[in-house]
């Protein structure tokens, strides 16, 4: 059945876009802050995890794992040095700082690997599927879709259940009363950005080896992660999976009416959700 | 309380903004013989040069003003420039005419557009604009009779057609395309003066005093009864019109469109936003400051490509983390001087005198 199988890919790729957008919630979520740079910090760990995999010759998920603490500490030095100062009532300048850094990591990029397309490659697993019945399933989109289920319910573990998810919460709602309780909301702030490179590292996997990227993919790839954000509702990462099934599932369905329809479909969905309903599916923030 | 009949007016204009006045309006004079006076090269600089003054301008009163932190602005450049590419090509229509008319259509855009940003907040209101600016460029890419995805060129004989090139001919013995720069650079002094004015005029009336208010405590300004949402529309749309008449000029000047530069986030709102940020967000010197500061950089840093927008960007950070208020903030505070003033002073009928309290906690910062 061809729309079956329509909808099986989609909801696959609403995973990858789940993992957009786990990384740019929590930012959000903790600090109140949107990273602009958050779709090109995902091509920088791409081509992170590309450098380690050919330099080394080592398995790309291998990559991931070393790529992941580099992310982190890449994550808390740039929280705690430059986005931290940005933080206030003004949200000019935390919007103007990432988006000047969204340039910085595009050009930067453009300058040490050119403007070719790249991919991670990944041997025989690229175009592995699992036949399940009318339908074929990707591996890796699986393992993608899956992964993005981990990340979320790993996340929330850390978030409502964990002593640092404590302190996120309380730094989130309250900076300064939590730092008369010993937290110090600097150190949180960086520690959550942290956290959201390691989301980044994840998806950064599963994009770099499923598609081609190049220096300039970033903004595009933060819009999806902004739309399945706001779908989804703010404030919820189950929400984000919702939001980056919705998107995946237009996108499948206008690409295949017309192969440029695909991402026009996507915006589509995303204002009809706008439109309609405007804090999203299962919106959690009060703001 | 004295008895003595003295009588105080309110007064916006200092001495400085006086003689920049003056000195402005000669500038003016002169730059408007530019076409007769200098290279076509020049000409070109300055064209690009005064577009991009009224692009900073406008994304200056929306940010810097009316708090809507838009990154989507390309929108308006793009479908303005469509627009009129579309009124030259399927109906005929002189390109000047279709570069004003351009407007129209930009801010008929803003209306659906505006329906949807304005349902977000912050920063998700700026991102959601350019989702918004992505979305009318997928769909202008469709449109086959503009060259969908690869664009198209404005045809030769439309440009020799326009109003006032074949008086150039042969009155000054211009060549066509000569002529049509030079009538582009009118326009775009035209419209750049007719800009400053227009939002500077906007900006000292009663409406551009309950901006500013809404801009520095929102709260606040709505229990004094200002309409906050009915200033922010205001301005969206008339941005979106000045806009959309910059984006028309600028492709009418290049006469070659394709939906990915038309639509370009870099060249019509990062640039823009750097200009205006580097200059002195929220005061009308802040962006020409911030766009003489550009120009200079785009002319000694063009040939490193990437590495100047890399420096651009670190130039931005730095801006907005040591000096918010940008270079003409770090000048104005300095030295008091304000060239468009905005703010209301007291002062005694008949002297220059100025009484003391109105000097502090105006809504110039």
């Amino acid at each position: 059945m061809n729309i079956i199988d329509t909808l099986v890919q989609g909801i696959l790729l609403g995973g990858l876009y789940a993992l957009f957008a786990a990384g740019l919630s929590i930012v959000f979520g903790i600090m109140r802050l949107v990273n602009l740079a958050h779709g090109d910090l995902i091509i920088f760990a791409a081509f992170a995890i590309l450098t380690i995999t050919s330099m080394f010759g080592l398995n790309p998920f291998v990559s991931a794992l070393i790529a992941a603490p580099l992310m982190f500490a890449a994550g808390w030095l740039l929280q705690y040095f430059l986005l931290n100062r940005t933080l206030g009532k003004d949200i000019l300048p935390p919007l103007l700082v990432t988006f000047g850094l969204s340039i910085i990591i595009q050009n930067g990029l453009l300058e040490g690997f050119a403007a070719d397309s790249r991919r991670v490659p990944l041997g025989s697993l690229e175009a592995a599927t699992i036949p399940l019945g009318a339908v074929n399933i990707g591996v890796m989109p699986l393992l993608t879709f899956l992964s993005a289920i981990v990340v979320i319910v790993g996340l929330n573990t850390l978030i409502y259940r964990a002593p640092i998810g404590r302190a996120f919460r309380a730094t989130s709602d309250d900076p300064v009363t939590a730092g008369l309780m010993g937290i110090r909301p600097q150190r949180i702030f960086a520690t959550a950005t942290g956290l959201a490179m390691v989301v980044v590292t994840v998806a950064a996997l599963y994009l770099g080896t499923r598609a081609n990227f190049d220096p300039s993919a970033g903004p595009s790839r933060l819009i999806y992660a902004f739309e399945a954000v706001i779908i989804g509702g703010l404030g919820s990462l189950w929400g984000t999976l919702a939001g980056g099934v919705v998107l995946g599932v237009a996108q499948t369905i206008g690409a295949t009416i017309n192969p440029e329809w695909q991402i026009l479909a996507g915006h589509i969905a995303f204002l009809a959700v706008l439109a309609f309903k405007p804090r999203g599916f299962f919106p959690r923030a009060v703001d | 309380m004295s008895s003595t009949a003295q009588t105080w007016t309110t007064k916006t204009g200092t001495r400085a903004s006086g003689l920049f006045g003056v000195a402005a309006i000669l500038v003016v004079i002169v730059a408007a013989g530019a076409p007769f006076l200098v290279s076509r090269d020049i000409v070109q600089d300055l064209f690009f040069i005064l577009t991009m003054l009224v692009l900073a301008q406008n994304w200056n009163l929306l940010a810097g003003y009316a708090g809507l932190l838009s990154i989507g602005q390309q929108a308006f450049v793009g479908f303005g420039a469509y627009s009129m590419f579309g009124m030259v090509i399927l109906l005929g229509v002189d390109p000047l005419l279709a570069t004003l008319l351009a407007g129209f259509f930009a801010m008929l855009l803003a209306i659906p557009a505006g329906f949807f940003s304005f349902r977000l907040q912050g920063a998700y209101f700026g991102v959601g604009t350019w989702v918004i600016a992505e979305a009318v460029r997928l769909v202008v890419a469709q449109w086959k009779a503009l060259g969908g995805g690869t664009g198209t060129s404005l045809p030769g004989e439309a440009r020799k057609a326009m109003f006032g090139v074949e008086f150039l001919k042969d009155t000054f013995d211009m060549k066509t395309s000569q002529a049509s720069d030079a009538i582009a650079y009118w326009f775009a002094l035209v419209l750049a003066a007719a800009t400053v004015l227009l939002f500077y005029r906007i900006l000292r009336t009663r409406q551009g005093l309950g901006l500013a208010a809404v801009r520095d405590n929102e709260t606040a300004a709505r229990a004094l009864g200002v309409n906050a949402q009915r200033m922010k529309v205001f301005v969206y749309l008339t941005t979106a019109f000045v806009t959309g008449i910059t984006g028309a000029l600028i492709y009418l000047q290049k006469a070659r469109i394709s939906p990915d530069a038309a639509f370009s986030v870099t060249d019509w709102t990062a640039y823009v936003l750097f200009i205006v940020v580097i200059g002195g967000i929220g005061t009308i010197e802040g962006p020409i400051v911030g766009m003489i500061v550009f120009f200079v950089l785009q002319k000694t840093l063009s040939d490193f490509g990437s590495v100047y927008l890399l420096i651009l960007g670190f130039i931005g950070i730095a801006t907005m983390i040591f000096a918010p208020a940008g270079l003409w903030g770090l000048f104005s505070a300095r030295t008091g001087i304000q060239l468009f003033p905005i703010r209301r002073r007291l002062v005694l009928n008949g002297s220059d005198h100025i009484a003391q309290n109105t000097r502090e906690g105006g809504f110039n910062g």
